[in-house]
């Protein structure tokens, strides 16, 4: 830390507050473990009592936006993973989408490509939820979570594997479709983990719960009325949590989401054990869409057939002159984008994760703003723990699934 | 679409609701377009009267939330920054954008008293693009280092940067450096001869060759082409 601020020694004759009066400023973070990444909040406290939070963000800013205006709109695609990189596959959802809208080619998507989408958006909600819900407990004392948590993630994260060839960063949703068809044994390997998971989130519900220690972290701790959740611009699970049913996935339905059943879990208080209950009962309404999933899709086409927008198959360009060029222009030039603005937002695990796209009719964006849902509910940390105890700060920035790549960008 | 030429297409219900917020806000908005094919509202608003308009679209529209807020850079244009915000109507499920100029001088009404959340995407867009904001309290930079300089999305700053740092091991502790690369950045004009231009440099010729043989054959009186 003392990188980050230079150290000044103490004024040795300045009087010492005490009583009523004394309060003193610590800093939680940048290396913390219950910052989740890499957080500086400072934190003025009075005794043990929060009368100030401001998170200094931005530690782990890696210019993706302007990187982006300097990449073709293929290349910048694996940026999207390395935002959220707890649900990468959702952060490519979004940029896909709004690629796909200013190209106008939104229709076009074949639907078994569309249904994969669908499934693997949802194997990665259950994916982001599984970290939040076991680190989140971690945070508030309780270690056996993680432990089982990690032992799932680690079954879908092969999926992932299957699917794109790499655990996270799997740039799998492509404007188009998606970037190859998985292997043919990965559907019935899926329907094997959906089948067992319903125990495993009975264990950890008999873990958390209606355990008295947990409950008595989180519950009335950082409460957040609906009124304050929109005010503050919450999305996702945490506006859930405040009463709010408001699900992209139901209101505004991209890809196959329209052609699903599921329920969309609400809150009550608004405080961090309903956040934890709203992520728990999602997962259950993921496992519901994906088995959906494995129902609906058919054998197809997995991404649009125009070579202009997505690449040939590796067999073609050995053996077609076309397809030879078309895979080398694709690779060096891109596509050029007609001139136009998209505002495209999906429901993405933490919430609504927007992307705001200008394109000027060349190869590369010329602006791409992201819009982190976390990036909100980090700011509303102030508000939340104000009041609150500091270990009641830890439990709140484990309830606001905070993830500093999406954040900081 | 330009199909059903016989019966008339149906208005645009965005449009309609574009309009009837043109007249609501009284001037405040100075031009109302559609964009992506229609499926989003996008209104153009006087810089002036920015917050107030913000206000109505928050409590007589049902825009409830704001999701975002940013910058865009054309330095091109005389007003060169676009400050944009995303609204959201939880209620009513519509979106809506709204869009302002202004240049690096000229402040733009903070919306932090209608929405909290305001204060950190205008931080970030003071921070980004160095657009002031008007009533913004808390007007520190967010997500660049302590103590930067410059704006990094502003698209005459380079996308290396002026400094880096590094560890000093002699002098034990991080130091801050005119950025030094091995290969200059480069930068491809993609704009290629393939869909952009067909006349290579030094082709000239044949091309206008072409284009006067083409004009005596449509015996057309001569009309100013475009060497394409």
């Amino acid at each position: 830390m003392s990188s980050i601020l230079p150290y000044v020694p103490a004024d040795e004759g300045a009087p010492l507050l005490s009583g009523e009066d004394a309060t003193h400023t610590i800093n939680f973070g940048p290396q913390h473990p219950a910052a989740h990444g890499v957080l500086r909040l400072i934190l003025e406290l009075k005794g043990e009592v929060v009368e100030r939070a401001d998170p200094h963000i931005g530690l782990l800013h890696r210019g993706t936006e302007k990187l982006i205006e300097y990449k073709t709109y293929i290349q910048a695609l694996p940026y999207m993973d390395r935002l959220d990189y707890v649900s990468p596959m959702c952060m490519e959802h979004s940029f896909a989408i709004a690629t796909e809208r200013l190209l106008g080619i939104e229709g076009e998507v074949p639907e078994r490509g569309k249904w994969l989408r669908t499934l693997f958006a949802e194997l990665t909600r259950v994916l982001n939820h599984l970290l939040n819900v076991t680190t989140y407990a971690l945070d508030c004392g309780a270690i056996t979570p993680a432990l089982w948590g990690f032992e799932q993630r680690e079954k879908l994260l092969e999926f992932y594997e299957a699917a794109g060839g790499s655990h996270y960063h799997v740039n799998y949703f492509r404007p188009g479709g998606v970037a190859k068809d998985i292997p043919p044994e990965t559907m019935a390997r899926i329907g094997d983990w959906m089948r067992q998971f319903p125990a495993f989130l009975d264990d950890l519900e008999g873990l958390l719960t209606d355990n008295r220690i947990f409950k008595q972290r989180t519950v009335d701790i950082g409460v957040m009325t609906a009124e304050q959740a929109i005010a503050w611009g919450f999305s996702g699970p945490c506006l859930r949590a405040s009463g709010c049913a408001w699900d992209l996935r139901k209101s505004q339905p991209y890809d196959m989401y329209d052609r699903v059943e599921f329920d969309v879990p609400v809150g009550v208080q608004g405080d961090c054990y309903d956040r934890y209950l709203v992520r728990m009962m999602e997962m259950r309404q993921s496992l519901r869409i994906i088995e959906q999933c494995l129902n609906a899709i058919r054998p197809g086409p997995v991404k649009i057939a125009d070579n202009k927008i997505t690449p040939p198959s590796r067999s073609d360009m050995k053996r077609s002159m076309e397809s030879l060029i078309h895979h080398f222009k694709l690779y060096t030039e891109g596509y050029h984008v007609p001139e136009g603005s998209t505002y495209a937002a999906t429901e993405a695990p933490k919430g609504e994760f927007g992307i705001y796209m200008v394109a000027d009719g060349t190869n590369k964006p010329y602006r791409c703003k992201i819009r982190a849902p976390g990036y909100a509910h980090l700011q509303a940390m102030e508000v939340l723990s104000k009041g609150h105890m500091l270990a009641d700060a830890v439990a709140i920035i484990g309830s606001l699934d905070i993830v500093f790549g999406e954040i900081d960008r | 679409m330009a199909e059903d030429i016989i019966e008339a297409p149906a208005p645009n219900p965005l449009l309609g609701l574009g309009e009837s917020i043109m007249a609501a806000a009284a001037g405040a908005v100075t031009a109302v377009s559609l964009a992506r094919g229609g499926a989003e509202l996008v209104l153009h608003a006087d810089r002036t009267r920015w917050a107030p308009l913000h206000g109505l679209l928050r409590d007589g529209f049902a825009f409830e939330q704001l999701m975002d807020l940013c910058g865009t850079d054309f330095p091109a244009r005389a007003e060169r920054f676009e400050v944009v915000t995303n609204l959201l109507s939880l209620s009513l499920n519509r979106r809506v954008r709204v869009i302002c100029t202004t240049d690096g001088d000229q402040p733009v009404p903070s919306l932090s008293a209608l929405w909290p959340v305001a204060v950190w995407y205008e931080r970030e867009c003071w921070d980004m693009y160095g657009v002031v904001f008007a009533g913004l309290a808390d007007m520190r930079r967010l997500l660049t280092d302590y103590g930067f300089e410059g704006h990094p999305l502003r698209k005459d700053f380079p996308l290396t940067g002026h400094v880096e740092l590094r560890y000093d091991e002699a002098r034990k502790q991080v130091v801050y450096e005119p950025v030094q690369l091995a290969q200059d950045f480069r930068n491809f004009d993609f704009m290629s001869p393939w869909e952009a231009m067909t006349t290579l440099p030094g082709d000239e010729k044949v091309h206008l060759i072409r284009e006067e043989r083409a004009k005596i054959e449509r015996a057309e009186p001569a009309k100013p082409e475009l060497p394409r």
